[in-house]
């Protein structure tokens, strides 16, 4: 094995981050973070399924038919995204409402069929299970992070606690509308990824092509 | 069973290629038997919690918008005081056809024997049901109080659901809340805002003539203040929902006979 299981949940953080590296799942990174408290469930849903979906899928990786590998992925992400919705409006039925269709479309999100097709095909269960673990959390990290400067300056508050009291509640913060929209995280992440390159320039992905230059005659 | 080969019949499936036809549906069909299972294992022990969550959740929005829900009370004991009925909207008159604690008037608008096609549908709703689950909240000695009304419509993004409490006189709005939309944050989406809110409370429907005065509105209202809700600042197109959809209700097409016989006294 080539990675310890350390680097294994660690690497996904930062130096291999699904979202500013890897740059997928950036759609539900867009759609639940406007608030840090749907960001977390989302985080916490998004490991749960990434984690055991791995996990089962490499123990399941050596009988796996290649030709509907696809689709057994797909049943076994499928049926852990219904189960993480059902719970959820059990036992959290407030944050499950304003998920809504979220948790099911955890089934598209690319870093779990990402990661189940790259590593847990060809990786033994525990090694896949902390490898799901590993990117869900760095998907986590970067949602939140993108919550919190949505929330703070989209809505003047933190996980629902005012923290900038707004015009409309009478304050004196007036609210940057624009936050809370989608499109802003977008800029956001755009910002975080030119950050974690500037910090890191291994990330800087090559040149597909180069300008050729004529030299003078 | 080979003793050859010294392997039982799984162990020798587990060997197989995983490419073969035979293994290739066999591994489908138990995966997909499996997941089933799982599901809906999961579905059906999880749904009593589930209906339970969808019904407090119901009733701490009928206890909200008639001003007696505080964090932490009793929701089911102080629902209690509540009665639903299921009103004939056409008629204006209770009717003990279905069970107002199960019927379910938002299917109900689906269904062709329930409901009516909409030709004038300034609330965007395309079908109305016959009949509607309302609540009659009664005070000490059994006299009505309020009557909570559910009403919906479309505004920007999304149909906005929600309920509005009205005073016995089937006139005096005492309170208007939305429970379920997808207006945008911030914008639309501050109909949730405790002050926007606040300024329903005490609005009037109708004028000494009778005619539906109230409108939500950016500009003051002819009628008076009393009539006259102002508009929610940068979302023009939820508030002329929310306008629309109030009058819609409230009109003939809505609670109209019943509110006609509420003020007559005849409830």
């Amino acid at each position: 094995m080539s990675q310890t299981r350390r680097e294994m949940l660690v690497d996904p953080l930062v130096d291999n981050n699904p979202i500013t590296l890897q740059v997928l799942g950036i759609c539900s990174a867009l759609a639940v973070t406007s608030s840090l408290q749907v960001a977390f469930v989302m985080t916490l849903a998004v490991t749960f399924v990434t984690a055991f979906a791995s996990m089962f899928i490499s123990l399941l990786r050596n009988q796996i038919p290649g030709s509907i590998r696809i689709i057994v992925q797909m049943v076994i992400i499928a049926s852990l995204v219904i189960l993480v919705d059902q719970i959820l409006k059990a036992y959290a039925f407030q944050i499950s409402k304003t998920l809504s269709v979220f948790v099911g479309l955890i089934i598209t999100n690319c870093i779990v069929m990402g990661r189940a097709e790259a590593f847990a095909m060809k990786n033994p269960p525990v090694a896949s299970f902390i490898d799901g673990i590993g990117n869900g959390l760095g998907y986590g990290l970067i949602l939140m992070l993108v919550g919190f400067f949505r929330e703070l300056f989209g809505s003047g508050s933190l996980f629902g606690v005012t923290i900038l009291e707004t015009v409309n509640n009478g304050g004196w913060y007036v609210p940057n509308g624009m936050l809370l929209l989608p499109p802003s995280a977008f800029f956001i992440i755009g910002l975080l990824i030119w950050g974690f390159r500037t910090w890191k320039p291994a990330q800087v992905e090559d040149r597909e092509y180069k300008i050729q230059t004529v030299e003078a005659h | 069973m080979s003793d050859q080969q010294n392997q039982g019949p799984i162990a020798r499936f587990l060997a197989a290629s995983p490419d073969s036809v035979g293994k290739t549906i066999i591994v489908a069909v138990s995966l997909c038997l499996f997941a089933s299972m799982v599901v809906s294992l999961a579905a059906v022990s999880l749904r009593p919690v589930q209906e339970a969550n969808k019904l407090r959740d119901k009733q701490v929005n009928v206890l909200q918008v008639a001003g007696v829900y505080e964090p932490g009370i009793d929701v089911a004991e102080a629902f209690s005081a509540f009665e639903p009925r299921v009103l004939d909207l056409a008629s204006g008159e209770f009717t003990d056809e279905f069970d107002a604690n199960s019927f379910d008037d938002l299917a109900a608008a689906d269904d062709p024997e329930l409901s009516v096609a909409l030709t004038d549908d300034p609330a965007g709703i395309g079908r109305k049901a016959k009949y509607r689950v309302i609540y009659l909240l009664k005070d000490t000695d059994g006299a009505l109080d309020k009557v909570i009304l559910p009403i919906h419509g479309y505004g920007l993004w999304s149909t906005l659901y929600g309920f509005i409490a009205l005073e016995n006189n089937g006139n005096d709005i005492y309170g208007l809340q939305f429970y379920q939309h997808g207006e945008t944050p911030g914008l639309g989406a501050e109909v949730d805002n405790p002050r926007w809110k606040a300024l329903w409370s005490g609005k009037k429907l109708r004028d000494d003539a009778g005619d539906l005065q109230i409108n939500v509105s950016k500009s003051t209202s002819a009628a008076g203040p009393d009539y006259h809700i102002d508009a929610l600042a940068g979302a023009t197109l939820t508030s002329v929902g929310v306008d629309n959809l109030v009058k819609f209700w409230m009109g003939d097409e809505g609670y109209g006979p019943f509110l006609a016989k509420l003020k007559a006294g005849e409830i």
